[in-house]
């Protein structure tokens, strides 16, 4: 079968769960071979990768990889493309992987496929679109296929393979190196789940009223193993990060669960959770328009009914 | 500066949106236009730049006769001209003729910054910067949440996934906008008045030297098989608080197995 490359998504040297879940479709479609680009690569990176079913790992591990925004990760994939002519290149629908898979595509003279949710057969995708209105099936028909796909699409399986490595040089060009890094800012991260990849999110809005009362979001994430997000009202008010914020300017989340408390439910904020599988909105006006797409709605004060499931789920423990 | 703002004309949110049945293609008939809204904060950040450093605010949208509405927005907020990139020609690009085309105007109006929103909210494909500036060979200064221009050198807070970077370059360059970025401002009755004189040209595809097997439907490097309407969302359960409201939804919970 042929190869499949997928761009590994990694922060401080650990392979991201979406990389995982991309290697598991990969499987069902032909052979998965994984793409390191950037420094940080390590043993367990290997085993991770290979653990879940990735034949062979090309390693660019160049520290020049990440001086620069996006453009050296596209060369290091327009390599491989051109050295390996794979069946496809997978890669993460993050703000980074579109951009990487966007500049990859007009490299390779190749189509691209924006936010799948899921690829079969053939590499026809399906895009959820419209705030997740209409179901479209589409392809790539010219080159090779590039498919963005969002975090949350697959289950990750593991599936042990050989892991082969092979290292990668590339010569960067200037253009790829035009616009650098100079200081990365890390705002905060805890111990929660990743925002992208968490099963269960709990998100707050205006209605908390304040940065001290996340506190009460962030008790009900922690009792449900669950990561917090927050509306864009509460990211502008700087009660808590903007990377963070769900919505269509902010993360597009995909979790199996998703409660809200104070959000009304812009369109904007909308665009960002509607593809959960289950909603679970508190709000004390029963008009907000966020219980039109609820599972389960509570009308009700959230300084009440948040802490009251909070204690209801340790009980349960 | 001589900054260029790239600006759509979307499908307003609010409305139902959908493809057509004849072409597969975005049904721009069925719901109002409107000015992609972060391309309002990308004319806000030209207009600011403008402000501070002097030189010129040039409005550029690719798109049927009725994109002319958003042109006259973005002029109307105080861009000083604009270029309506418009040819039948052009119905149907996909992400990468869209970029080429828009690539290729740009070229011809020349520049040395180039803004966008980081996102449209219709495609949501969020690639169009990081392909122009693939294809201009510029620097990439993409998701902005806030952009220093100091001569020839630029600035940029680009947001990430774990707070930002600070990324540096040299203009010309490709920026693209995030929200948080500023708070665009509302045309004012004198700028609506203004707008209407505003120089507005128009560009087909020869005219910007675009090569008509590169764009529009039949070229595009991807297409759309079938589309349907998702299934809609069952109803679900909506109870009042009366004291259990916390424990009500705690068994809606326990009933799903998250708990
Ligand atoms: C270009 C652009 C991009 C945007 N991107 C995003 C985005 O990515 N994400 C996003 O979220 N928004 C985004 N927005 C903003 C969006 O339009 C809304 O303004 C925002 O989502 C509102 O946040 P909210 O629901 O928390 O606040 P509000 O709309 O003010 O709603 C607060 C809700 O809390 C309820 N409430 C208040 N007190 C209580 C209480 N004690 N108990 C229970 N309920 C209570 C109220 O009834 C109300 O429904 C964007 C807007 C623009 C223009
Ligand atoms: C629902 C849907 C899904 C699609 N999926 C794909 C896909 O998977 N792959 C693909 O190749 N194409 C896809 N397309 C086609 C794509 O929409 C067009 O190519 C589009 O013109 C560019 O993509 P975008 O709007 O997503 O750009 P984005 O990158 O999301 O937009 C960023 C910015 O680019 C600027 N911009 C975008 N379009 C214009 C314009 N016409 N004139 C001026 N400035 C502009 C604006 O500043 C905007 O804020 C899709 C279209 C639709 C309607």
């Amino acid at each position: 079968m042929s190869e499949i490359l997928v761009l590994v998504e990694h922060v401080d040297g650990d392979v991201k769960k979406v990389t995982l879940e991309l290697l598991t479709l990969a499987r069902s479609l032909g052979t998965p071979a994984a793409v390191w680009a950037g420094p940080g690569y390590s043993d367990a990176a290997k085993a991770r990768l290979a653990e879940y079913g990735a034949e062979k790992i090309y390693v660019a591990a160049a520290d020049e990889i990440g001086d620069y925004v996006v453009a050296p990760k596209a060369e290091v994939l327009a390599h491989l493309v051109a050295e390996r002519s794979p069946a496809a290149v997978f890669v993460a629908a993050t703000g980074e992987g579109k951009e990487i898979a966007g500049r990859l595509a007009v490299k390779t003279d190749s189509g691209v496929i924006s936010d799948a949710v899921g690829v079969g057969e053939g590499f026809v995708a399906e895009q959820s679109i419209f705030g997740g209105g209409v179901n479209v099936h589409s392809r790539v028909n010219k080159g090779t296929p590039i498919i963005t796909v969002r975090p949350n699409s697959t289950a990750p399986v593991a599936a042990a393979a050989a892991g082969a490595e092979e290292k990668v040089e590339v010569a960067l060009s200037d253009a790829a190196r035009a616009a650098r890094i100079v200081e990365r800012v890390v705002q905060e991260k805890g111990a929660r789940p990743e925002l992208t990849e968490a099963a269960i999110v709990v998100s707050g809005g205006r209605g908390v009223g304040s940065g001290e009362n996340f506190a009460i979001i962030e008790k009900l994430a922690d009792a449900l193993g669950a990561a917090v997000g927050a509306s864009r009202a509460a990211t502008d008010a700087g009660w808590y990060p903007h990377q963070f914020q769900v919505g269509q300017t902010g993360k597009t989340v995909s979790p199996q669960l998703y409660i809200a408390a104070g959000i009304s439910g812009a369109i904007q904020h909308r665009a960002g959770m509607q593809t959960s599988k289950t909603i679970v909105v508190i709000n004390k006006d029963a008009e907000a328009p966020l219980f039109e797409i609820a599972d389960f709605g509570v009308v009700g004060d959230l300084f009440q009914v948040v802490p009251q499931l909070t204690e209801e789920i340790e009980k349960r423990k | 500066m001589n900054i260029v703002v790239c600006v759509k004309q979307v499908p307003d949110t609010a409305t139902e949106r959908k493809l057509r049945s004849d072409d597969k293609t975005l049904d721009r008939d069925a719901a109002d236009g409107v000015v992609n809204e972060l391309d309002e904060y990308a004319v806000e950040e030209a207009l600011r730049l403008k402000e501070a450093h002097g030189g010129e605010v040039t409005v550029l949208s690719m798109g049927p006769a009725k994109a002319t509405e958003t042109i006259r927005k973005a002029l109307a907020m105080g861009a000083d001209k604009a270029v309506h990139l418009h040819d039948d020609a052009l119905h149907g690009s996909d992400a990468l003729g869209t970029s080429y085309a828009i690539s290729q105007a740009l070229k011809k109006i020349g520049f040395d910054l180039v803004i966008l929103g980081s996102e449209s909210t219709d495609a949501r494909t969020g690639m169009l910067a990081a392909m122009l500036a693939e294809r201009l060979g510029a620097p990439q200064l993409t998701l902005a949440s806030k952009v220093e221009v100091e001569g020839t050198s630029i600035r940029v807070e680009r947001i990430t996934d774990y707070g930002y970077d600070k990324v540096e370059a040299s203009l010309p360059a490709v920026v693209s906008v995030v929200e948080k970025i500023n708070e665009p401002r509302y045309p004012s009755f004198k700028g609506i008045m203004a707008a209407k004189k505003k120089p507005v040209e128009t560009l087909g595809v020869a005219d910007a030297e675009i090569a008509a097997d590169q764009v529009g439907l039949a070229s595009s490097w991807s297409e759309v098989v079938d589309f349907a309407a998702a299934p809609p969302r069952a109803a679900g359960t909506v109870i009042k608080d009366e004291g259990d409201g916390g424990a009500k939804a705690a068994e809606f919970l326990a009933s799903k197995k998250f708990i």
